[in-house]
């Protein structure tokens, strides 16, 4: 089976994200990029399928992104994977989820794929788009939000299971699809060693634009749906009614009293 | 043909959910602003009963598509809504920023070529156009976009807005939609309930979350205590769901889930940067923890520094006072 895996190179988590005084963006300076987390959990499930498979199955990576973004492909490779493809143009700047995932299923179309892996979402804009916008231009199924996933012997289909409000839906899925990929599915790997040092030299395809047969029209701010207007930082939070070194009972009628009275949420 | 503010509502079992009127609330206001009509589009089985309570709620129309199957499915509802758009060109769609929202939304606007903000918490119009906000980095700062194609898209946080009038004396035209015969490739075969009848954590008014203080799963047994009395849902903290107190359909936070209730105490939580990011856009929040220099306390509104198990049950015992009034 062609596995492909599609991940982004986010800001870490503890990056204290600081809006510019123009509104114009977030400023850049030292921020450490990462795996988005959620992408940690699609590079694993391919990785735990084609070991499953145990036959020719290859795992590919995919990402769109600026020169930086080979780190993370290369932490995808130190997990596992066999190769990667790494879509680079400045052109794509500026662009939406839309024309992102435009691009990304070229290449995936290009490369070829059985099965794709993403994220629930990406935890920079937290948009949660790509993954089925680029099952719709692939037009495969998807199943978002995917906590178990079980490949059917004959490998045609596979069974699923996605987190909705309160309960599961249990999903029978046809292959080729698109599944995007909640904490829970599995427990990601670290890269080993060895494997870090196998990573340097597994296959990363360059691609731009041109290799992808887009012209820069059908990509970045020109080819998206949507316009950012401005960023911005949030708003300052009132200091709070700390109570202590209160006797407890009183200081719980007070909190009470608070809530009915000054707050009025009980 | 008139311009159209479409919601999206969404049922689960034939009942309407709240977001849905939370969806029409804000859709009422926009459609004035835009000189637009509010329309609805229910989808499902046997779903034309739920035009009465739209229409009440302030739809001029409601569209009505019956797949004849029980359960939700992306392609067949994409391929419905998506129709629709083409067909009434609706300058804003509304749906719930939830796991048929989100699911939906993302195919319907990649097929139809609208402009999409998920997640949004805040909607207003300017220059007669629809200015979307929402949170971005986990709630760390905001981005306001705007469509620039034909047909925006907004999928809303639950509990952003307040659910509209409902008025009896108003009643919407019911119009009924072809749904196409598409035979999906992806089908729910069943629907496994994994939490009680509480609201769900990403829709629930209150929430009571436990952290790493909790130190075992039955502790949790006075959160929900507390809960019951207030009509709270319980969640945790990931120190908590990773130590085995809670599953992990109950954490929020980063890798857990976005909550937006009007009440949120934070029990035994520390204030990481990554459960912030699940909770920060709660109206009011409350910690109780024993640490004064705890990092949640710069985040609360409300706290007390003490040790939660003698605060929570003399907690319950107030709010018991109180709501017996
Ligand atoms: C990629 C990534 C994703 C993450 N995602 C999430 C997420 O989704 N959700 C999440 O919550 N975390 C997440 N985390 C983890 C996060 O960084 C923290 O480790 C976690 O939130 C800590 O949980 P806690 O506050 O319960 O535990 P602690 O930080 O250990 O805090 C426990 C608190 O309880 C207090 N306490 C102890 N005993 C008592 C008592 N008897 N009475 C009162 N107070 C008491 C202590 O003073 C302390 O403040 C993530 C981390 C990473 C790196
Ligand atoms: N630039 C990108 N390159 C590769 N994959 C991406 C990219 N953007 C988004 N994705 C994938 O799509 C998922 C959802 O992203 P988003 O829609 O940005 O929240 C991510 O978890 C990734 O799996």
């Amino acid at each position: 089976m062609k596995i492909v895996v599609i991940i982004k190179q986010v800001p870490d988590t503890e990056t204290k994200i600081k809006v510019k005084a123009d509104g114009s963006g977030i400023e850049t300076d030292g921020i450490k990029y990462v795996v988005s987390p959620y992408d940690e959990f699609a590079i694993e499930e391919g990785l735990r399928l084609k070991e499953k498979l145990a036959d020719d199955s290859t795992v590919t990576v995919v990402s769109v992104g600026p020169e930086r973004t080979i780190e993370s492909i290369r932490t995808a490779l130190a997990m596992g994977a066999d190769d990667a493809i790494h879509v680079n143009d400045p052109a794509l700047e500026g662009g939406d989820s839309l024309a992102t995932a435009r691009v990304m299923a070229k290449a995936i179309k290009d490369h070829g794929f059985d099965i794709v892996f993403a994220g629930k979402q990406a935890i920079d804009l937290d948009q949660a788009q790509v993954g089925p916008a680029v099952a719709e231009l692939l037009d495969i199924p998807q199943v978002n939000v995917v906590a178990k996933f079980e490949l059917a012997a004959d490998k045609t289909k596979a069974t699923v299971s996605r987190r909705i409000e309160g309960a599961d839906e249990l999903i029978e899925v046809s292959l080729p699809a698109l599944l995007t990929c909640e904490k829970g599915l599995n427990e990601p790997r670290y890269a080993s060693l060895p494997g870090i040092m196998k990573a340097k030299k597994k296959p990363v395809k360059q691609v731009d634009l041109a290799a992808l047969g887009f012209n820069a029209s059908e990509v970045g701010a020109a080819g998206s749906h949507v316009k950012i207007l401005k960023w911005l930082p949030l708003p300052e939070r009132q200091a709070g009614k700390i109570l202590k070194g209160m006797e407890t009972q009183a200081a719980v009628k007070e909190l009470v009293r608070l809530l009915r009275e000054e707050a009025k949420v009980i | 043909m008139a311009n159209e503010v479409l919601v999206l509502a969404e049922q689960r079992a034939g009942n309407l959910k709240k977001i849905s009127l939370e969806l029409m609330g804000i859709g009422a206001e926009l459609a004035a602003k835009l000189g637009a009509d509010l329309t609805a589009v229910v989808i499902g089985n046997g779903v034309e009963g739920l035009a009465k309570a739209l229409g009440a709620a302030g739809a001029k129309k409601v569209y009505v598509g019956e797949t004849g199957e029980k359960y939700y499915n992306t392609e067949i509802y994409t391929q419905a809504v998506s129709d629709l758009i083409k067909q009434t060109q609706p300058s804003v769609v509304l749906a719930g920023a939830t796991a048929l929202g989100r699911d939906l939304t993302a195919r319907v606007a990649a097929r139809v070529g609208a402009g999409l903000a998920t997640d949004c918490t805040e909607l207003r119009i300017e220059n007669g156009k629809l200015v979307m906000r929402r949170p971005v980095y986990s709630g760390k700062a905001y981005i306001e976009l705007e469509s620039t194609a034909p047909v925006a898209i907004a999928s809303v946080r639950p509990n952003t807005y307040g659910p509209a009038a409902q008025d009896a004396s108003r009643s919407a035209e019911v119009v009924k939609i072809d749904v196409k015969a598409v035979t999906p490739r992806a089908v729910v075969k069943e629907i496994v309930k994994t939490a009680g009848d509480k609201p769900d954590l990403t829709e629930a008014e209150i929430i009571v979350s436990g952290g790493r203080a909790m130190k075992a799963a039955e502790n949790f047994k006075i959160l929900h205590e507390m809960a019951d009395v207030i009509g709270a849902t319980v969640g945790a903290s990931r120190a908590a769901v990773d130590s085995g107190y809670a599953p992990h359909s109950m954490q929020v936070g980063q890798t857990g889930k976005v909550v937006n209730p009007k009440l949120y105490f934070a029990v035994g939580i520390s204030g990481a940067i990554q459960h912030l990011a699940g909770m920060r856009t709660s109206k009011v929040i409350v910690a109780i923890n024993k640490d004064p220099d705890a990092p949640i306390f710069q985040k609360a509104d409300y706290g007390i520094v003490d040790d939660l198990y003698t605060v929570v049950p003399l907690l319950t015992q107030e709010f018991k006072k109180l709501l017996a009034e």
